[in-house]
């Protein structure tokens, strides 16, 4: 292994040193292979806790694909290999087998929202239920406390057992974020949330992860770089299945290191 | 660093085993398809091979044999794979062009009210038991071939044709109908626009493009056909002679099963199961033929 | 030239869609007029009498008990088939095989079924010819029928539900029977009215399995004839058009009120989706 190379990557400052910060996920070195292919090379970043990290890169990047290894969402395609180490407090998500219980920390929102065919209550009580709890009291003070925290409670709090299959798009994807905040996770993922969304809903949550960001460790992909400057602490910018740089946001729209960054986001490709 | 193993959380156990239990329980399921497949073909092909095998006769002599005498022990069978075979020709000769014409027509021509109201009464058709079939079979065309053609008995083979015939005439016009509608639109409005007329273009472009649904439509309404049983009975008249015309009375493969398994047994009843190989390959090979000349019609 | 040859065309394509419509209508026509005289409360709910005049209500029981034995162990064992082979197999070897040997199953006819019928369930397995033997039968026969149709339900459930799921922490067994299957269901109940009316409109595997007894069974262990059965055998013994027109009335009927059934519940099926 050549050690230098290593080190060249530290200095590209893919790790960002916060002294006085949690580190909650600690990525080092991590492969990922499609088959044959390989779709994410030696990925080391550390994500902090409270914060909002996003994710950006052009299509194809690897950028979803890094984030689905966070919560091994990836687990669901045949053929996917691994390597390196996920710590999320200090624990290594790919030496336990317990899929469940990381999944009830890390919550996923997606990009398109994809609600179940039921009805607005019980898609929010859907994960808590799954985890056994039937009491009638619990669940109800669970589902409003999800609804409150994704901000949406006084639009639905009527009309909770209609279809949420009726609600507009906007709606839909903050009941999702309601449905994984009902599992009282500490990260949540976004996979391009707002993409669907137009413009006045994707304010609404925008506003949402701003305020989130206190009780949860987020870390959201996205296109749109305008949305990663505005709500995000760290952003880390994903090129071909690397990690070209990872800074503090304001440095990485502000003064680049890597001209490939800048070319990026001054919208030369991309 | 070292590696830690995490434990997996004790509510969560139950849920592992569960999952593991119920994946092992969904496979089993699944290859009771495959073991049900096993039984069936080895049990028919066992049973069906033991006369030769064992007793030491002829498989030659049950094949061109054109005796079937089970109480002096002759099993020849030659007249009822004759029978099957012109039975099944005859009714595709009648059936296909008819049933791809009427799915083509209303696919393409027919006003579309007509084509709502016929499609599902088609539909319908294909679905009401076979036997029924062989009723009115019975009841309408058997008298009628007696009279219009002077015979002494109307059961005859070309009364096992007709009724095959009309047999497949849902079935090929159901499904050929849904591959020739599902022929993306654009197909004909190119051909159309290139001054091709409607006719031309219907049977230049569009069937051609739904040919292998077309195909799947033959193939279903022969199967429907070939396997059938009790409705023959009924106008087959089920003689046991070397037909040479088309109004000798016939025993096809099947009929000849189902009419005496009631009551054979030994070497009798092993007899019926090598009828049921032969018809089993019967089905393999014209399942291969067919496939065989829709690959070549796609070069 | 070219007008004559599309003349000619159309002509055949529209005197081929009359002869079928034409036939068709005279199948019906004809064994509606000849046995509708015979159908009265007393003929569908009277009791079997060999000397004429019966009722045929100890056939709709014989039917009735097929279709309910066979599906109730078909139904089960199709749905966890194609669950697995939608949910949790990798594509590979055994999933070919299993899918071969499904369609093979398809194409086998009804008599090699009941061949296979009478020596294993009747003779190996000691049923005798049975309602129990019979409907066993009929299992085989419609498995495949309920695998793909339960498949290709399967397939119309957004990958997204699954993903959402799983997500949240579930295993996929509460996946499946929390939001797949409950989402699927619709598909799989046109599987099943598919297979019923498979199931009323068989005969020939039956004849061979379930015997031809013409009266009430005393319980499955009990030869018995099915509707279908029976249309064959009152014409084949005594040639009687108009009792056997009657008992299909009853099956057109049924096999109508299935038709109607499939298509409603698929109406609700596309209007549920979104």
């Amino acid at each position: 292994m050549n050690t230098n190379g290593i080190k060249v990557r530290m200095n590209n400052s893919t790790l960002v040193q916060e002294p006085n910060k949690e580190v909650k996920i600690s990525v080092r070195d991590l492969d990922l292979f499609y088959g044959e292919k390989q779709a994410l090379y030696s990925i080391s970043l550390d994500i902090h806790e409270n914060e909002v990290t996003a994710l950006i890169g052009p299509s194809g990047c690897g950028k979803s694909t890094f984030l689905r290894t966070l919560n091994r969402m990836n687990d669901l395609i045949d053929g996917v290999k691994i390597t390196g180490n996920i710590m999320i407090d200090q624990e290594d998500i790919y030496k336990s087998t317990d899929v469940i219980n990381l999944r009830t920390k890390v919550g996923m929102v997606f990009q398109k929202a994809n609600l179940f065919p039921m009805s607005i209550y019980d898609n929010v009580a859907y994960g808590p239920r799954m985890q056994g709890i039937k009491n009638k009291q619990e669940l109800n003070e669970i589902v409003e406390s999800s609804l409150r925290g994704a901000a949406i409670w006084d639009e639905v709090k009527d009309r909770l057992k209609h279809s949420a299959l009726g609600l507009s798009g906007g709606q839909q994807q903050r009941i999702c974020i309601a449905r994984a905040i009902a599992m009282k996770p500490d990260i949540i993922l976004m996979d391009e949330p707002t993409s669907a969304l137009d413009p006045i809903s994707t304010l609404k949550v925008e506003e949402l992860i701003e305020k989130m960001k206190k009780d949860y460790t987020i870390v959201i992909v996205t296109h749109n770089m305008q949305q990663a400057a505005r709500v995000s602490d760290k952003t880390a910018f994903f090129l071909s299945g690397e990690v070209v740089e990872y800074d503090v946001t304001g440095k990485i729209f502000s003064m680049p290191s890597d001209q490939r960054t800048e070319d990026y986001i001054t919208g030369r490709f991309g | 660093m070292p590696r830690q193993t995490v434990e997996i959380k004790k509510s969560n156990k139950r849920k592992y085993m569960l999952e593991k239990l119920s994946s092992r329980l969904f496979q089993f399921c699944a290859l009771l398809s495959v073991i049900s497949l096993l039984l069936i073909v080895g049990f028919v092909f066992y049973k069906g091979s033991l006369p030769f095998l064992v007793d030491g006769y002829s498989f030659f002599d049950f094949l061109f044999g054109v005796d079937w005498v089970p109480s002096e022990e002759k099993f020849g069978i030659l007249p009822m794979i004759v029978a099957s075979i012109y039975a099944t020709i005859g009714a595709l000769v009648i059936g296909v062009p008819i049933g791809l014409f009427t799915a083509i027509f209303l696919a393409e021509i027919a006003p579309k009210r007509a084509a709502k109201l016929i499609s599902p009464a088609v539909q319908l058709l294909a679905g009401i038991p076979s036997v029924l079939y062989g009723v009115f079979g019975l009841a309408l065309i058997v008298p009628f071939l007696q009279n219009q053609l002077n015979l002494v008995k109307g059961q005859s083979l070309i009364a096992v044709i007709l009724v095959l015939a009309i047999m497949m005439l849902p079935t090929i016009v159901t499904v050929a109908e849904t591959a020739i509608r599902a022929v993306p639109k654009t197909y004909r409005e190119g051909s159309l626009a290139l001054g091709a007329s409607e006719i031309e273009t219907i049977f230049k472009v569009v069937v051609p493009s739904a040919k292998s649904g077309i195909m799947a439509a033959i193939v279903l309404g022969l199967g429907r056909a070939i396997g059938e049983t009790m409705a023959v009975i009924l106008v087959a008249g089920n003689s046991l002679i070397l037909p040479t015309s088309l109004t000798d009375s016939v025993r096809p493969l099947t009929t000849n099963i189902a009419l005496e398994m009631g009551y054979a047994f030994g070497t009798h009843q092993e007899m019926l199961f090598a009828t049921g190989i032969v018809l089993f390959s019967f089905i393999l090979i014209l399942n291969f033929v067919l496939a065989k000349i829709s690959a070549k019609g796609g070069k | 030239m070219r007008k004559q040859k599309d003349k000619l065309y159309r002509t055949l394509l529209w005197g081929s869609a009359f002869l079928t419509v034409a036939i068709l209508v005279m199948i019906v026509g004809y064994i509606f007029f000849k046995g509708y005289r015979l159908i009265s409360f007393d003929f569908i709910f009277g009791d079997y009498s060999p000397a004429g005049g019966g009722g045929i209500w100890p056939m709709i029981i014989t039917t009735i008990y097929t279709i309910v034995i066979s599906l109730l162990i078909a139904t089960p064992i199709g749905i966890c088939a194609a669950v697995y082979m939608q949910e949790y197999a990798k594509q590979g070897r055994l999933v070919n095989l299993i899918r071969f040997a499904t369609e093979s199953l398809t194409g086998i006819p009804s008599i090699i079924y009941g061949l296979f019928g009478a020596v294993f369930f009747v003779t190996t397995l000691k049923l005798g010819m049975s309602i129990i033997a019979a409907s066993l039968t009929l299992t085989i026969i419609v498995l495949p029928v309920i695998i793909r149709t339960t498949e290709e339900s399967l397939k119309t459930v957004p990958h997204s539900y699954r993903e959402g799921s799983l997500a949240l922490g579930t295993t996929k067994l509460q996946t499946l029977y929390k939001v797949i299957l409950p989402s699927a269901m619709p598909g799989i109940l046109s599987g099943i009215i598919l297979s019923i009316g498979r199931i009323v409109g068989e005969s020939a595997a039956i004849f061979l399995t379930a015997g031809t007894v013409a009266a009430m069974p005393s319980s499955i262990f009990s030869s018995a004839r099915t509707l279908t059965v029976h249309s064959f055998l009152v014409t084949q013994e005594s040639g009687d058009i108009e009792l056997a027109s009657a008992v299909g009335i009853v099956l057109i009927v049924i096999i109508l009120v299935l038709n109607l059934s499939a298509t409603f519940i698929s109406k609700k099926l596309n209007k549920a989706d979104f």
